[in-house]
């Protein structure tokens, strides 16, 4: 829907304040981007946003991300309304965590991308969710998962607080360990490598 | 920040100079053959860096650095299970990510020599090169800090240096703002490059390639900055170059001294240490000493001396005064801030390397006469002397030259004496090392002119003329030298003249004559003419054929060399046989022109010479025309 000029300016404003990783001109460029995606996408929402597939293809020919879990996930957390519809606010807000945003911000993005039923703890399952592929070569003398669980293990030995603290080398641990953001904040502190430990979800800034 | 500030200052610690390890290192064996368990746990990591996408390699890559990994077992164990080169070649790929966690572990391991022998056999070193390109800054710091550990033998630092990793370190010293306002990043990186710098610096060649890379005017700039983390492997790495001249000079005239001067007095031990270095090998030169006097550089080194805990400062604090020494008018203010005292208190239960430089000093210093009676009434003959009794070879010439200088006073001889200082300095020229020899018999010089009854002592030295007069058989210029000057005063003792004599002084003196060095003619000459004096010498001078090259030396330019000559010649002339050859080589014509010299002892000689060549030229033509 065609916006009056003078609320296009309001928006733009708007939208400069509340994302504060943009200036204006960027954030009109954002807006007309995002025209050009809702005009794409079905008329579902009457204009008013675009849908989870226009957004997976937008990002995934934008940043190279095609890992599809972890792209359902970043929906998720741009569609904050949780209508399966991205507004303009929540794209462009969204996006200046994705393409700006400071550690903390970050940090609270890909915490969320990582919980994925939203229950504010990244569960044992979860991670076995997110990392189940991770295993390229599997020895053959190995049941399949076991790797995946010894992996699972390895980062929740290393992040959560929850965790027994053993030794690293022995085998017997508390099997209901999960991560709080506190923990994930704690350990991404340390250590930034750790940001995206469950797979990409950041775009690689080259 | 700061945080890595903390564990780069352990860093740095460690690539100060090392002791050399070029040859493949040994492997300890342990017992047994059961793996370690780290090498287990190793294992387990392992097959996620190996199997694993980047996901896996990265988790798998942060839990392992939670492992002790400056544990040997740790380290060796990574190298046992293949993981070094899964590390090494996920530094190959263009994940960034990756060759971040695989080189926060390389930087830790290879602190082990085993460890990084193996990382540059794994052609790690050209790839850390590479990334050094990198736009990542952390990237280009872990590779710097990785190669600066990696680079602690000859040919790790040739492999830099021939990937091209000189320029590129060089080029991570170039300050991004403009000024002198060090930014917190810039210096980061500056001081990860000066690190990898310092460690290649130790090679000759990449001494010269970080100058032609234009390293010296940006070390120059970072000198100027305040922050201790950078300012060590900075004058660490200039220190370490100042063995080069061309890099003494740019210090000079970049202004460094300065900086250095200043720098003296930090906090930090180890940045004073490294100042202190490097002012002690620039001070070859002397406009660098006359700078150091200038910048005020003299009294914070005379201050460091009383820190004497720390041995490795106080080696190089020791040796930075013993060079600025050298030049009279630093001694001068040395003696305002009571240096003198302060050494000789640092005779005694010292390190070597402390006691080299420290009896150094001393021996510059006492070329000042009021220094010579400083160190008596302070006690510091005694140690002196004792320390003629060691065996390093630096160190005893250093002695020498310092007993020798407090020799010049009557009142310090006579201590020396009581403390048999002449007998020990007297069996140093039996020592293999000609500097040794040489250095001795310049001391012993001072030692027979001022010594009571000094005829007496030297004959006391049993087979004491025999050795020295067998020593004008060496082949060293220096010893030569010093022997003819030794010989010179000996011979004024007409006993010791004779017992020289019958151990062939003569002949030998005479088969030296044929030299161009004025240093030894000039002894020569001197030798030459006090041993004139006794029995027949004269004419055994003139049969062994020394008058002819001793008329050359009246050609030379040096007016000392003429002083001697012409005593010798005029001695000499007293045999009618020497004036014939000394008339037909011209000696006339060239002693004309030294009567009128402002030097009474040439004038007489010279004169008293063309005299007895006239009087036998008259009896000559008496003779012949009656």
């Amino acid at each position: 829907a065609a916006m009056s000029r003078k609320g296009l300016k309001l928006l733009v404003d708007s939208l400069t304040r509340s994302a504060k990783h943009f200036n204006k001109s960027e954030v009109e460029c954002l807006i007309n981007l995002f025209d050009t995606l809702v005009a794409r996408s079905s008329s579902q929402f009457a204009g008013a946003g675009f849908d989870r597939t226009v957004f997976r293809d937008t990002l995934h020919s934008a940043f190279g991300m095609t890992d599809d879990v972890v792209l359902d996930r970043v929906f998720s957390t741009f569609d904050r309304s949780n209508d399966g519809c991205i507004t303009v606010v929540e794209w462009v807000e969204g996006l200046a965590v994705l393409l700006r945003g400071t550690l903390e911000e970050k940090m609270k993005y890909c915490f969320a991308v990582y919980d994925l039923n939203g229950d504010g703890y990244i569960s044992r399952e979860e991670m076995f969710q997110m990392l189940k592929n991770s295993l390229l070569i599997q020895p053959a003398d190995e049941e399949p998962d076991e790797g995946v669980k010894d992996l699972v293990d390895l980062v929740l030995k290393k992040m959560a607080s929850t965790y027994l603290l053993v030794p690293f080398l022995l085998q017997d641990y508390d099997h209901d360990g999960k991560l709080s953001f506190a923990d994930f904040e704690k350990a991404v502190r340390e250590e930034k490598l750790l940001l995206e430990a469950f797979g990409p979800c950041l775009p690689d800034i080259k | 920040f700061f945080s890595k500030a903390s564990s780069s200052l352990e860093d740095v610690g460690e690539s100060s100079s090392e002791t050399e390890e070029d040859d493949q290192p040994v492997r300890r064996q342990e017992g047994g053959t059961d793996l370690s368990p780290e090498y287990w746990g190793i294992q387990k990591l392992a097959k996620y860096v190996k199997g694993g996408d980047p996901t896996a390699t990265l988790i798998a890559l942060c839990s392992m650095r939670d492992l002790n990994l400056s544990q040997e077992a740790c380290q060796l164990a990574i190298k046992d299970t293949g993981c070094l080169e899964v590390l090494i070649n996920l530094l190959d790929t263009e994940e960034i990510k990756c060759q971040t966690g695989s080189l926060k572990i390389l930087k830790e391991i290879s602190q082990n020599v085993l460890i990084r022998h193996a990382i540059a056999d794994l052609g790690g070193l050209e790839i850390m090169v590479k990334i050094l390109d990198s736009p990542d800054t952390d990237l280009k710091c872990l590779a710097a800090e990785t190669i600066a550990n990696v680079a602690r033998f000859k040919r790790a630092r040739k492999t830099v240096r021939q990937h091209g990793g000189i320029k590129r370190l060089v080029e991570l010293l170039e300050c991004i703002s403009v000024g002198l306002s060090c930014q917190a990043e810039d210096t980061e990186t500056a001081r990860c490059g000066a690190l990898a710098l310092w460690s290649c610096s130790k090679s000759t060649k990449n001494k010269k390639a970080i100058r032609k890379a234009g390293g010296i005017p940006l070390l120059a700039r970072w000198l100027k900055c305040s922050h201790t983390n950078i300012l060590i492997p900075v004058v660490g790495t200039l220190q370490e170059c100042a063995s080069e001249p061309s890099y003494r000079l740019a210090i000079r005239t970049e202004g460094m001294i300065e900086d250095l001067v200043k720098n003296l007095s930090s906090e930090h031990e180890e940045l004073q240490m490294h100042c202190a270095s490097a002012i002690f090998k620039c001070a070859e030169d002397e406009e660098t000493r006359d700078l150091v006097r200038k910048h005020e550089g003299l009294q914070p080194l005379s201050v460091l001396l009383d820190n004497s805990e720390n041995k490795q400062l106080l080696a190089a604090v020791t040796g930075a005064i013993w060079k600025c020494a050298i030049s009279r008018e630093n001694v001068l203010k040395f003696q305002e801030y009571k240096t003198v005292e302060t050494l000789v208190t640092l005779l005694t239960d010292q390190p070597e390397e402390v006691l080299i430089n420290v009896i150094g000093a001393l021996g510059e210093c006492c070329k000042e006469q009021e220094n010579r009676g400083t160190v008596r009434r302070c006690g510091g003959i005694a140690p002196m002397v004792k320390l003629l009794s060691a065996t390093n070879r630096a160190l005893l010439v250093n002695v020498n030259k310092a007993v020798g200088g407090c020799a010049m006073e009557p009142e310090n001889m006579a201590v020396i004496d009581s403390l048999d200082g002449v007998r020990l300095l007297w069996s140093l020229l039996k020592n293999p090392n000609p500097d040794v020899q040489a250095s001795a018999a310049w001391a012993l010089c001072p030692c027979v002119a001022n010594a009571k009854n000094s005829g007496e002592m030297v004959r006391s030295f049993v087979g004491g003329l025999e050795l020295i007069v067998n020593l004008l058989k060496s082949k060293d210029k220096e010893v030569l030298t010093s022997v003819c000057a030794a010989i010179a005063n000996i011979a004024k003792d007409q006993e010791n003249l004779a017992v020289m004599t019958d151990h062939g002084v003569v002949p030998l003196l005479s088969k030296l004559a044929n030299t161009n060095n004025n240093k030894l003619r000039r002894h020569l000459a001197e030798a030459i003419a006090h041993c004139c004096m006794w029995s027949s010498n004269r004419v055994a001078f003139g049969e062994t054929k020394a008058v002819a090259p001793l008329a050359r030396y009246l050609k030379a330019k040096d007016p000392l060399v003429h002083r001697a000559t012409a005593l010798a010649l005029y001695q000499l002339s007293e045999d009618p046989n020497n004036c014939v050859i000394m008339h037909e080589n011209g000696v006339v014509k060239l002693l004309l022109a030294m009567v009128g010299s402002t030097d009474d002892a040439l004038q007489e000689a010279a004169a008293g010479c063309i005299a007895n060549i006239r009087r036998l030229a008259l009896a000559t033509e008496k003779a012949k025309y009656g």
